[in-house]
């Protein structure tokens, strides 16, 4: 008899429900002709539902399953969460926007819920192998969503850029991978970490440290690796830029902070060393690059390089204190970017002929109610108090300066500072310019309402109480320390 | 007498040559090729690993990767197709709409 | 009743809200009855808490009623808190009293016009403002009630904004009383500093232990707390203000700049009067410039045509005799004549408004005459105004005046010639006025003719009712014969301590049998002076008489002969350009050069420079993005080897 390892699936629950609500899907897209769209919607959103049922069980939990590739702890209950309202709110708000397109493609959905079930894969994955497996998935459902609108030439390119230097860097990240093998023998975290602590690390592994380090880099949109971050954010169907500056940041941040600071951490002297770099200038270059825009969805991603920035900073400040905040950040900018990408799907109206910032003029007058939960979500990027924006931003900041880095918290105070310029500039233009001499109406959907209102409730709520979530991502990142 | 060394010696090599490909060459499919190069380079150096130090996770992790880059291969060329019917080239420096 | 003294400012807060926010929409009468009533219930309570006062013994009047803590923060704590005594009382009687017979004055007044709401909302919250100030028990609440009545008197003497001279008037105002105010500051911190409190209770108790009398410090803290004085009050050198505030209409200056808010200064100096005491330096600065204002405004008051403007100087006149009443020792003196002042003042301007309302709005004497049968009431109580601020007995002003005289006798002899013929001349140039609009020939232009009519009883009869307390309202402190100076007696309690220090001063100062104090005073000196004055006050009568009624060519020919003294007089001594020339237009060039050159230049220059540099660099890293892949994969490549080579060679 072979020895069957222990499979349990419960730990994975919440992906495989996932996995298989995108097998429904797809079923479903070859049966159904008519309203594929909404069913698949609704489809999507059952899956979700049930995700989000069956992740509760993890917060409790601190374990490793599948003889130890994956581990199912409050780490990754607290992301699993991050990653399902993501692909929620992105749901909600692609609905209007595949029928306003004319884009009947169940496919949509199905792609989104397997990037998902890859996020949650990657979030999980506590050995090298998981995390690029569910790296990998993620991409490439990530590329061809990037790619799926028919009509606009920036959707393909944008999607071509991504799959061209995401493969590159995926190569840099696995070659990486292949050096640390070599050194420590084996590839799963706990292993690693093993061999770290053991002290005389070879070259080899820190070279393979430092592309491992490079290939999460392009992932989260670091400089001097963000370059495809503007063309692709700016190029891809809205729903999908907001999936993208959303998901797939928060779950490469989360492996980075898994692997860094669970193997990686005998090392901690020099590679944060490397993020203090990484960090600042990738805050200086994001909003610097933000000021001249003139597109938003370009602006939105010059500032999500700069927010990326930001949580860089608090993986330099590390510990306890700086990953809680982090994940708090990332809450938090979770419920800002898909609000703000929401509306600008919305204002962009057919064939996304609308996304230029000046199309924001005297929206204030137009939709009154639309123009203030923009500006909420603005306010939130720009973080002003209440939001759960200015909670973030100053969470992080605080954790960095008990730690030390001072100089590192005035260039993010005084970046931020730079950000409220093209922040604000859409608020004025919303409110304090008259409209284009014909506005064309905007049509709202019941999804894209209540999308953007349980996102701009949330920012606020996180924002006014956040005590609770502090203490939410204080006690997920236990298991990492 | 062939040691590590040198499967890690051809493998940087390989890579090297992938990467160069990828920043120079302007046909699509080309550098396709190039990036299949990479992870290519990076599998060869896994095998020599997994032999060298007697472990099995490394010709594991290959297949693995195998599979990733075919999938991604695939997707590569179905993007290239779309670019292809959008502009008549795959001239990679033709894909310039967006800029600055 | 006492503990509720906090509703006395809440009844007109009351009015001003609801004037002020809901009214939009009320019609005349509601709006000037609530504003009225608020007032008039806030005299009602004064009048029971009043009658409370003189149930009580009399040395223990005076409590102390703290609503809230307001600031506390280490030394400072300071309250909201009242202090009932019969100073405050009275000041309290009077303000709310005078006040409410003003509003409903004012209900027929300002009829038609559009800002009426506006109006009576702003009196009310000047009435709140005068009473915090007169009710505070401490410094810093004072003076709250001090800016609120200075932002008051802005609204209101501007209130035909519209008007350039009008609101220049107010901006004029505001800006010279906060030149007061300045100095009031600095001796409300030297206070803080010195004793750690502002409350008067404890500020008094202590400071004749604490200071030694007549030393640097306490005559530095009562000249400052002075100058805060000279610009609320408008004594020289900060009067400038008072005439240009006629600017307002009537009833405001009736109410505001007559009866009340410049009488804060007197309020002020009395309240402080044992500060005083300790500092004869200062009483003497007091004496001198009050003295010195009450002549030098009633020569200005017998060359002006505009009858408000007689009435102007006529009130820094009379607020000149006040300070001169407390620099001299007697504040009891000094506030006695404030009530009888406000009586017959408010009286004056009032039946002033009443003649420009029967000639739609005149305003110069020349253009008036023999309007006594035309509008009787206006002209018996105008009359009874004039007889009160004469002296004439038995008018309230006769007797006030007279203490105030007799005192400054005793003090100086010098005082008492200026007190004097201050007293000739304003009985000659108010029964100037008399004659000029009521009697001789007329000289109403045709249209003012025709409209010619008695004010409505809404009007008028608040006139009689102040007409009445000029007559009666002296009465209250009838010298000579014990027991009868009422006003005297209720408030000796308050300025015993004082009296003590100066008593104690005098001793010191003639070893022999003291002469000061009230007990043993000369009244064969006293009914002496009495004589001179009324003696004084016909005389001006008759003289008037005289230029404007028998002789009318008489006026011309003096003025022909003292051509260039009358002009002097009759440009109020050139002060106002002077005071141009002087401080109000380097201080103006100033700002204006920091604005055009430091402000736009270098300041904006800075701020956008930096804006400017910041966009420049944005502008450069943009470029970077060529949008071709092969320069991303560069890039990536670029952070590969600085990062693995950092790694490599740590």
């Amino acid at each position: 008899m072979i020895p069957i390892p222990a499979i349990n699936l419960g730990s994975i629950l919440p992906a495989l429900i996932l996995c298989a609500a995108g097998l429904v899907v797809l079923a479903v897209g070859l049966f159904v002709r008519r309203g594929a769209v909404t069913v698949a919607a609704l489809i999507s959103l059952v899956g979700i539902v049930l995700a989000f049922m069956t992740n509760s069980p993890l917060r409790a939990l601190n374990a490793e399953a599948f003889s130890g590739l994956v581990a199912a702890d409050s780490f990754c209950w607290f992301l699993n969460i991050l990653i399902l309202i993501a692909v929620g709110l992105t749901v909600l708000i692609s609905a209007k926007y595949l029928a306003d397109e004319g884009m009947a493609l169940p496919e949509y959905f199905v792609l989104l819920l397997f990037c998902a079930a890859g996020m949650m894969f990657m979030v999980s994955g506590n050995h090298i192998l998981v995390i690029f497996i569910g790296l990998e998935t993620l991409s490439i459902s990530v590329y061809v969503l990037a790619g799926i609108h028919p009509a606009i030439p920036r959707s393909q390119e944008s999607a071509l850029k991504y799959l061209l230097l995401g493969a590159f860097s995926s190569g840099l990240f696995l070659y990486g991978a292949a050096l640390l093998y070599g050194s420590a023998g084996s590839l799963a975290l706990p292993a690693l970490a093993k061999y770290f602590q053991a002290g005389s690390t070879s070259l080899m592994a820190k070279a393979g440290m430092g592309l491992l380090l490079i290939g999460f880099g392009f992932k989260v949109a670091a400089v001097p690796f963000h370059m495809w971050t503007p063309d692709v954010y700016e190029g891809a169907p809205t729903p999908i830029t907001a999936f993208m500056s959303v998901g797939v940041k928060a779950a490469a941040f989360a492996a980075f902070v898994r692997v860094f600071f669970d193997s990686l951490a005998a090392l901690q002297v020099n590679w944060s060393q490397i993020l203090w770099v990484l960090a600042l200038v990738t805050m200086i270059l994001g909003n610097l690059a933000a000021l001249v825009q003139d597109n938003i969805k370009r602006m939105l991603a010059y500032s999500s390089i700069a927010h990326a920035g930001y949580i860089l900073v608090g993986m330099v400040a590390g510990h306890t204190e700086g990953t809680s905040a982090l994940l708090y950040y990332l809450l938090a900018y979770t419920f800002t970017n898909m609000g703000a990408f929401g509306v600008v799907a919305l204002v962009g109206r057919k064939g996304e002929a609308n996304n230029m910032i000046d199309d924001y003029r005297g929206l204030a007058k137009l939709h009154p109610l639309l123009a203030v939960t923009m500006a909420i979500f603005l306010f939130s990027l720009a973080g002003v108090p209440p939001t759960a924006g200015f909670v973030g931003k100053f969470t992080i900041f605080s954790a960095a300066v008990k730690e030390g880095y001072v100089g590192l918290v005035i260039v993010g105070v005084l970046t931020s500072a730079i950000s409220v310029y093209y922040y604000f500039r859409v608020v004025m233009k919303m409110y304090m310019e008259a409209p284009a001499t014909e506005p064309q109406a905007l049509h709202f959907g019941p999804a894209v309402v209540v999308g953007l209102l349980i996102a701009a409730v949330g920012v606020l709520y996180i924002g006014i109480f956040p005590i609770t979530y502090l203490d939410l991502a204080a006690k997920s990142v236990m298991p990492l320390f | 007498m062939v040691t590590l060394h040198h499967y890690l010696v051809v493998s940087a090599a390989l890579f090297a040559l992938g990467v160069i490909g990828v920043m120079i060459r302007r046909n699509l499919i080309v550098v396709l090729m190039c990036l299949e190069l990479m992870l290519n380079a990076v599998n060869l150096s896994f095998v020599a690993f997994s032999h060298y130090l007697g472990s099995l996770e490394g010709q594991v992790f290959v297949l693995f990767v195998m599979v990733v880059a075919a999938a991604e291969v695939a997707v590569g060329l179905a993007i290239a197709v779309a670019v292809f019917r959008q502009k008549g080239s795959i001239d990679v420096n033709d894909v310039n709409l967006m800029k600055w | 009743m006492i503990d509720l003294v906090w509703l006395i400012p809440v009844f007109p807060v009351i009015g001003f809200l609801i004037n002020g926010l809901i009214g939009r929409g009320f019609p005349e009468r509601v709006i000037g009855w609530i504003g009225s009533l608020s007032v008039g219930t806030s005299f009602v309570l004064a009048i029971l808490i009043f009658s409370e006062l003189l149930g009580m013994d009399a040395g223990s009047r005076s409590r102390e009623v703290v609503v809230y803590t307001w600031m506390l923060s280490g030394k400072l704590n300071v309250p909201i808190g009242f202090l009932v005594d019969p100073l405050s009382m009275v000041m309290m009687l009077v303000v709310s009293g005078v006040g409410f017979i003003i509003h409903v004055y004012s209900i027929g007044y300002m009829h038609g016009e559009l800002g009426f709401r506006r109006f009576f909302a702003y009196l009310n919250l000047f009435v709140f403002s005068m009473l915090m100030l007169v009710a505070a028990n401490n410094f810093l609440l004072m003076f709250v009630g001090w800016e609120g009545v200075g932002l008051c008197s802005y609204l209101l003497i501007g209130y035909y904004y519209e008007k350039k001279s009008a609101s220049d008037a107010g901006k004029k105002a505001f800006v010279v009383n906060r030149i007061g105010d300045f100095g009031f500051l600095l001796g409300m911190f030297l206070i803080f500093t010195t004793f750690g409190t502002f409350s008067f209770t404890e500020v008094f108790a202590a400071a004749p232990g604490k200071l030694p009398a007549g030393g640097l410090l306490i005559t530095g803290i009562t000249l400052l707390l002075f100058v805060g004085a000279t610009g609320k009050s408008a004594q020289l050198p900060l009067y400038t203000w008072l005439p240009d505030a006629m600017e307002g209409p009537t009833p405001v200056s009736a109410l505001i700049h007559a009866a009340t808010m410049v009488t804060a200064g007197v309020y002020m100096v009395s309240r402080c009067s044992v500060l005083y005491a300790m500092a004869p330096v200062s009483m003497t600065v007091v004496a001198v410039i009050g003295g010195a204002t009450a002549f030098y405004a009633a020569t200005i008051g017998i060359t002006q045509f505009d009858i408000k403007r007689v009435l102007a100087y006529s009130t820094i006149s009379q607020l000149g005799y006040m300070f001169m009443a407390c620099g001299v020792g007697a504040f009891a003196s000094g506030i006695f004549h404030l009530m009888t002042h406000a009586f017959f003042k408010a009286l004056l301007f009032l039946a002033a408004g009443s003649v420009m309302h029967a000639l739609s709005g005149e305003l110069d004497m020349r253009n008036m005459g023999a309007l006594r049968k035309k509008v009787p009431y206006t002209h018996m109580t105008y009359l009874f105004g004039t007889l009160a601020i004469a002296g004439i007995i038995p008018f309230a002003g006769f007797f006030s005046k007279d203490e105030i005289l007799f005192y400054s006798f005793e003090r100086h002899v010098g005082f008492w010639i200026l007190g004097a013929v201050a007293a000739l001349m304003t009985s000659f140039y108010m029964f100037r006025s008399v004659f000029l609009t009521f009697y001789g020939e007329s000289r109403v232009t045709p249209e003012a003719a025709r409209h010619l009519h008695e004010s409505p009883p809404i009007m008028t009869v608040p006139l009689m009712i102040l007409a009445f307390l000029s007559l009666v309202g002296g009465l209250v402190g009838i010298p000579i014969f014990e027991g009868l100076n009422r006003i005297g007696d209720f408030l000796k309690p308050v300025f015993a301590p004082a009296q003590a220090i100066i008593n104690g001063a005098a001793q010191q100062a003639h070893a022999a049998v003291s002469h000061g104090a009230e007990a043993h005073h000369n009244v064969g000196l006293e009914l002496l002076l009495m004589g001179v004055s009324l003696a004084v006050a016909i005389a001006g009568l008759l003289l008037a008489r005289r230029m404007y009624i028998t002789e009318p060519s008489r006026p011309d020919k003096i003025i022909e002969e003292w051509k260039g003294v009358h002009t002097l007089v009759y440009n109020k001594y050139w002060v106002d350009e002077l005071y141009d020339f002087l401080f109000v237009n380097s201080i103006v060039n100033f700002s204006r050069f920091l604005w055009k050159r430091f402000d736009d230049l270098v300041i904006d220059g800075i701020v956008n420079g930096v804006a400017e540099v910041t966009r420049w660099f944005g502008a450069g890293l943009r470029r970077v993005q060529s949008g071709l892949v092969k320069d991303y994969a560069l890039s990536i490549l670029f952070g590969v080897l600085l990062v693995v080579a950092y790694l490599v060679l740590r």
